[in-house]
């Protein structure tokens, strides 16, 4: 049966300048979701497909496409919101859960804007990156709290206590976990390179690691999420260390949703799974059903690859942060990611993508906060993720406790992506968030990784201006020092609990 | 930009406090007339066995009754009385410095190491944290802190700084900043054994202090020297590392130098880095430490302040400034300019 509530107005209208346009078909060749085509030789449009993807108007060449959003609006209403009522609508028709793509269009206050950094003036100088080393090298991984130390007849000094592996960076900015299967192979492959060449790591996902990656394997962190795609012993030897994906901040408390139309021939073989069909991974993973079966699970991956390997666990930030990274620090684990709620992802349901989880400022605060005053900070690194946009924002993240970064969104911008917050569509015009040959083929690796590295290369170097401003020379006086952070116009309640001053104080 | 000075005799022989005035006033240039402090070693050997309690009474009744309480309960009190003192025309007194000459009950702190020296840690803390109008400046065996808000030979002469007698004195000149009024806030620091003076202004306290806190010590001045004495304190007495090493988790070398290092060597910096990562101190200072068997001197890994170091007989000095060492030492015999990241150590001899 059908429904009674028709069309909605347009979300965005695309018009052409004809006079500019000089009918070179570029834009009917581009667009992935049928809004030009040709009929005879006038190119006509349909509005109503247009994701503002914004493909077609990169690749006019004579600027001629004209794209407006809500060109027709609802009549305003502060409580009936044009989201509020589509939604309705969409479900009334439906009867289904909302999905969608990307992180959170929550219009809610960002805190990572409401911090300001320090700087240094006369007091003290500030350090000049230019003339003076300032280091950003970063160790992912358990750190001893105390150092057993031998001092032999011969007066030479010996460490008695034994490190575990870490992963050595040189940036704390890593790129996070999109599966082969989310993204293409090709924007996988870009952001390899892109690792390599900057000296960090960047995430398999959860999708399993495509042979094209092997060569860049020791740059990889391969992950376990519940549905377990694509593991098995080859796939946790490869990696330079392991992740648990416990948890997704754009989707705290479920599991991943890929899409059946993105799971092609070679996804199917990457994930060991059933070509077309939908890969869902499941809530919990059904061995860990409490705190005690996690550490089981951690002693079983670093026994099945000879305790060479760090091992990271990602969780969603919720309310008791700070207790479930306390646990998760008790449990063998060598660094927590902690995804905060404006984190993206390929697919989520909106109701939980909008209104579940705490942000990423507040869970790496509280977590720091926990760590420490149980004598734990040493067990773990912490990597914040979810809403990583800028340089600022990771130095930030430090200053409130954070060791790394993950960027994910940031890096899909770098190749082009214009967050129109579709992928799970699976018809990316961009070729990141797709799995057709003809759209994949769009994004050249090479091109790709070069503007992925020079993002990182970029953020790092503002970072080491931003530390040498503030008269700091190891990356490691930056983390946790809150000092360096001032909230302006934040709530007593908030700069409590981020244990910030505010501007002035 | 502050002076400071620190000398020692190596074979304890003592030295009276005029010298240290001398040298102190010689650097009036890097003060601005608002704080100087002394702390010498050796000063009461009739005390020995004693802690002694230089504390600041905002008010000399209320504020020494709930001191004499608490330390009453902990322990006994051998003596009490108020530091001598002579009143100077150029210094403005807010408070009474009075000293206690004090005993722990070890049997207090059943367990420890150190029981004596936990329950001395807890004293100071809470006594400093809590607004009883009462601060302890220093609570060390057989050594104590004379400071005050004025230029240093006004605060010498008003704690009568000549008559005291010491073989390690650090002193301090400042530059204020913020709350010139205030005497107890100004370096240098005490804590028992370990006594700390600063030129400089560290870019990571908040770090460190985070680091510090979650070990139990409260930082009650939110001054630098504070958190540098707490954080020897650690490294040096609970985690049981030596003084060089200690300086080098606190200023360690950059990952560029640990990378050509030897490869034990290698391991042994890359697990300080590790393990001290939040106790390391980053921006400009100069440090001079003490305790009753050394004085060590270091500065940031940029050297971004000046240390001078001098050396006649058993006597080793350590300065921000050459002059202040030959105002005391006219005939000193070796003058040198240590390079960033290397620490100067001194050790009395046994």
């Amino acid at each position: 049966m059908n429904s009674n509530i028709g069309s909605m107005p347009l979300r965005y209208r695309i018009t052409i300048d004809r006079e500019q346009c000089m009918e070179c078909g570029r834009c009917v060749e581009n667009c992935s979701y049928g809004v030009f085509r040709w009929d005879g030789d006038r190119i006509l449009i349909n509005s109503r497909n247009c994701t503002a993807c914004h493909r077609c108007l990169a690749y006019c060449p004579r600027d001629a496409i004209m794209l407006e959003e809500h060109p027709c609006d609802y009549r305003s209403h502060p409580v009936w919101s044009r989201q509020v009522r589509e939604s309705i609508y969409n479900q009334a028709r439906t009867g289904k859960i909302i999905l969608a793509g990307m992180g959170s269009v929550a219009d809610l206050p960002i805190i990572f804007d409401h911090l300001m950094l320090d700087a240094c003036q006369v007091t003290t100088p500030p350090t000049d990156p230019l003339r003076e080393p300032v280091e950003l090298r970063t160790y992912l991984g358990k750190k001893p709290s105390k150092l057993e130390i031998v001092r032999k007849p011969d007066g030479d000094i010996e460490l008695s206590t034994k490190l575990t592996p870490n992963l050595m960076l040189e940036t704390p900015i890593m790129l996070g976990h999109m599966s082969y299967g989310a993204i293409s192979l090709n924007a996988q492959l870009a952001m390899a390179r892109a690792a390599k060449e900057t000296g960090t790591y960047m995430g398999t996902g959860e999708g399993g690691l495509h042979t094209d990656l092997y060569p860049y394997q020791d740059r990889m962190i391969v992950q376990i999420a519940s549905g377990r795609f694509g593991v098995n012993v080859d796939y946790l030897e490869r990696g330079a260390a392991i992740e648990l994906k416990l948890g997704q901040g754009a989707k705290p408390g479920i599991g991943g949703h890929l899409p059946g139309e993105k799971v092609s021939a070679h996804v199917s073989r990457t994930r060991m799974i059933p070509e077309g069909s939908d890969a869902i991974s499941p809530a919990p993973h059904h061995d860990v059903y409490g705190i005690e079966d996690l550490p089981q699970l951690v002693n079983s991956v670093k026994e099945a690859t000879g305790w060479k390997k760090p091992v990271f666990a990602k969780i969603a930030a919720v309310n008791n942060n700070a207790e479930n990274v306390a646990a998760i620090a008790r449990s063998g684990v060598d660094a927590v990611a902690i995804d905060g709620f404006r984190g993206g992802t390929g697919a989520a349901p909106r109701v939980f993508r909008d209104h579940v989880g705490i942000p990423i400022e507040v869970a790496i605060a509280t977590a720091d906060k926990e760590l420490r005053k149980q004598g734990l900070r040493n067990e773990v690194s912490l990597i914040a993720c979810g809403s990583i946009r800028e340089s600022a924002d990771v130095a930030k993240a430090i200053a409130l406790g954070a060791d790394a970064v993950y960027i994910g969104t940031a890096a899909l911008v770098a190749m082009g992506c214009r967050v129109c917050g579709n992928c799970y569509q699976g018809v990316c015009s961009w070729g990141i968030a797709t799995q057709r040959p003809n759209l994949v083929a769009r994004l050249d690796p090479d091109v790709a990784s070069k503007q992925v590295a020079n993002l990182i290369h970029a953020w790092t170097l503002e970072i080491t201006e931003l530390m040498g401003a503030a008269g700091i020379n190891s990356i490691e006086s930056l983390r946790g020092n809150r000092d360096r952070l001032r909230g302006y116009m934040l709530d007593e309640g908030l700069l409590a609990i981020l244990d910030v001053k505010s501007v002035g104080a | 930009m502050c002076g400071i000075f620190g000398v020692m005799d190596r074979r304890r022989q003592m030295m009276d406090g005029s010298g240290i005035r001398q040298a102190l006033s010689m650097m009036n240039e890097r003060g601005s007339g608002e704080g100087a402090g002394y702390v010498a070693y050796g000063i009461y050997p009739e005390y020995r066995d004693c802690y002694a309690l230089h504390v600041f009474f905002d008010r000399a009744c209320e504020s020494r009754a709930a001191v004499d309480a608490t330390l009453e309960q902990w322990g006994v009190i051998e003596h009490d009385e108020a530091i001598p003192t002579c009143d100077q025309p150029g210094l403005r007194v807010n408070c009474t410095p009075w000293r206690y000459f004090f005993k722990p009950d070890a049997s207090l702190a059943p367990g420890s190491a150190s029981p004596e020296k936990d329950i001395v840690t807890d004293l100071v803390m809470q006594i400093n944290a809590s607004a009883n109008g009462a601060e302890v400046v220093s609570s060390g065996k057989n050594v104590g802190i004379f400071k005050a808000s004025g230029w240093p030979e006004d605060v010498a002469d008003y704690y009568r700084i000549e008559d005291y007698e010491g073989y390690i004195w650090l002193a301090h000149n400042r530059y204020a900043t913020a709350s010139p009024e205030l005497w107890g806030k100004p370096d240098p620091f005490n804590l028992h054994d370990w006594s700390v003076v600063e030129n400089g202004k560290i870019t990571t306290y908040g770090a460190n202090r985070r680091y510090i806190e979650s070990f139990g010590y409260n930082c009650s001045t939110g001054t630098d020297s504070e958190v540098i004495t707490y954080l020897i304190d650690l490294l040096v007495r609970r985690h049981g590392l030596d003084i060089d090493l200690a300086v080098r988790a606190l200023a360690p070398p950059y990952w560029e130098e640990i990378d050509r290092m030897p490869e034990a060597e290698q391991r042994l910096n890359r697990a300080l880095r590790f393990a001290y990562g939040s106790a390391t101190m980053n921006g400009p200072f100069t440090i001079v430490a003490a305790n009753p068997e050394m004085m060590v001197g270091f500065t940031d890994r940029g050297k971004l302040r000046p240390m001078v170091v001098g050396e006649c007989g058993d006597r080793l000095y350590i300065a921000s400034e050459e002059a202040a060492i030959r105002a005391m030492e006219p005939g000193i015999e070796s003058i040198t300019r240590p390079g960033a990241g290397t620490p100067v150590i001194g050790r009395v001899a046994p």
